[in-house]
């Protein structure tokens, strides 16, 4: 089942096709235990063996001020985690080491068993991580469709952009999430706070990811927009594809996700199957760290402190 | 598609006044515009005062500014800020700077002069036809690698380029002054020397200016139809037909306006007289006039008359240069992926990182590109003196930058055309040569490019406000 080390290790040259490649291999892989109907997501999740992304004992500092402090967490092929913590906590830090964006001080990233080493944005997306920012990060004076395909334009046969056709692209990716969005003229400063951020959905969602993650999606959308990115990840779970998503949103979180993780202070206090604890717990968990019986505590929970 | 809405069928839009539905339906930049209108104000004014003040020499309002020797020579003088002024749009996209460019056009023009003059020529011989390839070439080299070193130090040093390039000035006039022993480098190859336009060595004659113009005219059309061609593909809305006619109409004009005013552009009566004597031309017998353009025999006397001999210089070198040079930007800055680049990290360099960009590798390509650039213009400066001092390039920087900012580039990166910085450099040199006509001394001239400049950002800023 793990594959060889060569095969995950980060490519340098990012590209759609490869990644679409590995993305069907894993949907291959995969079929078979998402197809049983009427098993519980976790146990599904449970007997799937290796994880599709496993960080182990993940430590990054800024000056001094530890973000994240010795993290683990870890997902599965159609698993769906979320992961919950106050303002400050290290949830953006953490999914920013493995999408590359940070470099992590300390600690192990494993992508279907096999370690790799993440350096740079470049490298997360070659292994098939797409990822929303909380900040969107979207180049402001610029189009929707080259937000889009920014780093993997469309080009023609004489090797100049293809700009029709991507906005061909875009128009299609962009009526799934949000067909009211018509301004695909005008650079992305001048669209609402929502319009940017199913911009930056679509261009995450485009690129056949296999893990994705999602900083905080919804926090801009309307009821509908929400809704639709709420179908949209049923949709891309039942795909095979493992989702991180953050969110500060207890009902959308325990809606959405399979299983959660808490951290606290840059810690993880605990990680729990939606199914075994209430929304209660989890707020003790985000509050106090108080870790509950249905979870399985982490360096961060109370008891530890105490 | 029912997800394609025409812009027609918008109720929002119907509406709008007759001039802002021209501005979308043609899509022209009112900006640009603005710019050009702006530019034939200066000219007139410049052509009225000179007739007021100096009298009239057979300019358009009875001066001697809008004239075709005077248009031609202003387009010859812009020629090398124009070309470097197209590297600077680009850097300041990217939010950097190079203010080094003048100091290295001195630094690279001085070494292209020391090597065909002290190195190339006795191994080679004078006049060696590899002497001035290798000359042009070595040029560009260095200027490359003098403009990736900035960048390399900027990019992975992380130095600012302010102080980087403030570094290089300093560090780049001395180099220069070094090579040059303090001594003009003189002179270029006589091939070498064709990049400098001066006439008669640098002409194309209006037959080959009238060819361009023409491939030039094909050129937009082609670039119209195929553009409506690709919308077609993919069913877009298209713009409506009289504006797509209207804009290969106008553009058509303009390059034949342009390369109208060229071709009527005689060479100056002594050097027709020269050329005719060197090479064995015979002057013919015409219409004696003192104020004629062509060159006659009256008895065994050469005077100037009309309807003689004649020779039209049509475009010349530099000018066809910093036009291909523009041009070639333009391609990259808006058709290639490495344009695209450029203005996504000028809009969000962090984003454009997390887009997996490798924006330290590309901030070196484009001041590896900026040297390039004023490698070419070393070529025409040096080239256009027939000599190089460690001087040449002096306070060019200013100048490239001026050009560039007035052209339209924001300082705060992401926004910027290269046509905004070719105009503004043909706007800077418009009047430092008016004022030269004018014979307004040199400190005047400065502070009305200083104003200008002053101006020109405040206008823009005034117009982005009403825009936003
Ligand atoms: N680039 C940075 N430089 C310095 N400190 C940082 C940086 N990024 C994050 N931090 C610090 O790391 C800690 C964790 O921040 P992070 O953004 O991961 O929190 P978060 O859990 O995503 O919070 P929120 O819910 O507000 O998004 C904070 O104390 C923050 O100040
Ligand atoms: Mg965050």
């Amino acid at each position: 089942m793990a594959k060889p080390a060569k095969k995950t290790a980060p490519v340098r040259k990012a590209g759609a096709k490869p990644a679409a490649k590995k993305i069907a291999k894993v949907i291959e892989t995969h079929e078979n235990p998402i197809a049983v109907k009427g098993a519980e997501p976790h146990m599904r999740a449970e007997n799937r063996g290796t994880p599709l992304v496993e960080m182990r004992d993940v430590s990054i500092a800024f000056g001094g001020i530890k973000a994240v402090d010795r993290a683990s967490i870890d997902l599965h092929p159609g698993e769906v985690v979320g992961l919950l913590g106050h303002n400050g906590a290290g949830k953006s830090t953490l999914i920013k080491v493995l999408s590359g964006a940070y470099k992590r001080d300390a600690g192990q990233i494993m992508i279907e068993g096999n370690e790799v080493g993440i350096n740079n944005p470049r490298d997360a997306k070659s292994l098939g991580i797409e990822t929303i920012y909380q900040t969107l990060a979207l180049a402001d004076n610029v189009d929707a469709a080259a937000n889009l395909y920014l780093g993997r334009e469309l080009r023609t046969r004489i090797g100049t952009l293809d700009d029709v056709a991507m906005e061909a692209e875009t128009r299609k990716v962009m009526f799934r999430l949000n067909p009211n969005f018509r301004r695909f003229k005008e650079p992305v400063s001048k669209l609402s706070g929502g319009q940017r951020q199913s911009v930056a959905i679509a261009r995450a969602i485009h690129f056949n990811a296999r893990i994705l993650i999602m900083d905080e999606p919804t926090a801009a959308l309307g009821p509908q927009e929400t809704a639709q990115v709420g179908e949209l990840i049923k949709q891309l779970k039942a795909d095979g594809i493992g989702i991180f998503l953050i969110s500060h949103d207890l009902h959308d979180v325990f809606d959405l996700a399979d299983r959660l993780v808490v951290m606290k202070n840059g810690k993880v206090v605990g990680t729990a199957h939606v199914k075994d604890v209430t929304q209660d717990e989890v707020l003790g968990m985000i509050i106090a760290g108080k870790c509950p019986k249905g979870a399985v505590p982490g360096p961060g929970a109370l008891r530890e402190v105490a | 598609m029912s997800n394609i809405t025409n812009t027609s069928q918008n109720p929002a839009l119907q509406n709008e006044g007759a001039v802002k539905r021209f501005f979308r339906a043609t899509e022209i930049d009112p900006r640009m515009l603005g710019m050009i209108a702006a530019l034939i104000l200066i000219w007139c004014i410049f052509d009225i005062a000179s007739g007021v003040l100096r009298g009239n020499f057979g300019g358009l309002l009875g001066g001697s500014f809008l004239t075709p020797r005077n248009l031609w020579t202003l387009l010859v003088q812009t020629s090398s800020i124009a070309v470097m002024s197209t590297g600077m749009v680009l850097l300041i996209v990217m939010r950097q700077l190079d203010l080094s460019v003048g100091s290295m056009l001195s630094l690279v023009a001085v070494a292209g002069a020391v090597l065909q003059v002290f190195k190339l020529a006795p191994v080679l011989g004078v006049g060696h036809p590899a002497i001035w390839i290798l000359a042009v070439v070595a040029c560009i080299a260095l200027g490359a690698l003098i403009g990736a070193l900035n960048g390399a130090l900027t990019a992975y040093a992380k130095i600012p380029a302010f102080i980087v390039t403030l570094g290089g000035l300093l560090a780049y006039s001395g180099m220069a002054f070094y090579l040059a022993k303090g001594e003009t480098v003189a002179p270029m190859d006589k091939t070498y020397e064709i990049f400098g336009g001066g006439i008669p060595i640098s002409w194309i004659g209006p037959f080959w200016s009238w060819v361009i113009a023409l491939v030039a005219c094909a050129a937009i059309i082609f670039g119209i139809v195929n553009g409506r061609r690709q919308r077609l593909r993919f069913n877009f809305p298209l713009r409506p037909i009289w504006a797509e006619t209207f804009l290969a109409a106008l553009g058509s004009f303009v390059v034949l306006g342009i390369t109208n005013v060229m071709n009527s552009y005689p060479w100056p009566f002594k050097l027709i007289e020269n050329y005719a004597k060197a090479n064995g031309v015979a002057i013919p017998p015409g219409i004696e006039n003192k104020d004629g353009t062509a060159v006659c025999m009256a008895g065994d006397q050469v005077v100037r008359c009309t309807e003689g001999l004649i020779y039209y210089t049509g475009y010349s070198l530099p000018v066809l240069v910093a036009l291909i040079v523009g041009m070639l930007m333009t391609f990259l800055a808006t058709r290639t992926m490495f344009g695209r680049y450029v203005y996504a990290i000028g809009g969000n360099p962090e984003a454009a990182e997390l887009a997996g960009i490798n924006t330290k590798w590309m901030i070196v390509k484009v001041f590896a590109l900026m040297g390039a650039l004023v490698g070419i213009s070393s070529i025409i400066s040096s080239a256009r003196l027939n000599a190089a001092t460690n001087a040449l390039g002096l306070t060019n920087e200013l100048y490239v930058i001026a050009a560039t900012v007035i052209g339209g580039t924001s300082l705060a990166g992401g926004v910027g055309t290269i046509y905004g910085a070719m105009i503004g450099a043909l706007m800077m040199q418009s009047i430092i040569s008016g004022m030269s006509l004018l014979n307004l001394p040199a400190a005047f001239q400065n502070m009305v490019v200083g104003v200008v400049l002053v101006l020109a950002v405040w206008l823009d800023q005034l117009y982005s406000r009403r825009v936003k």
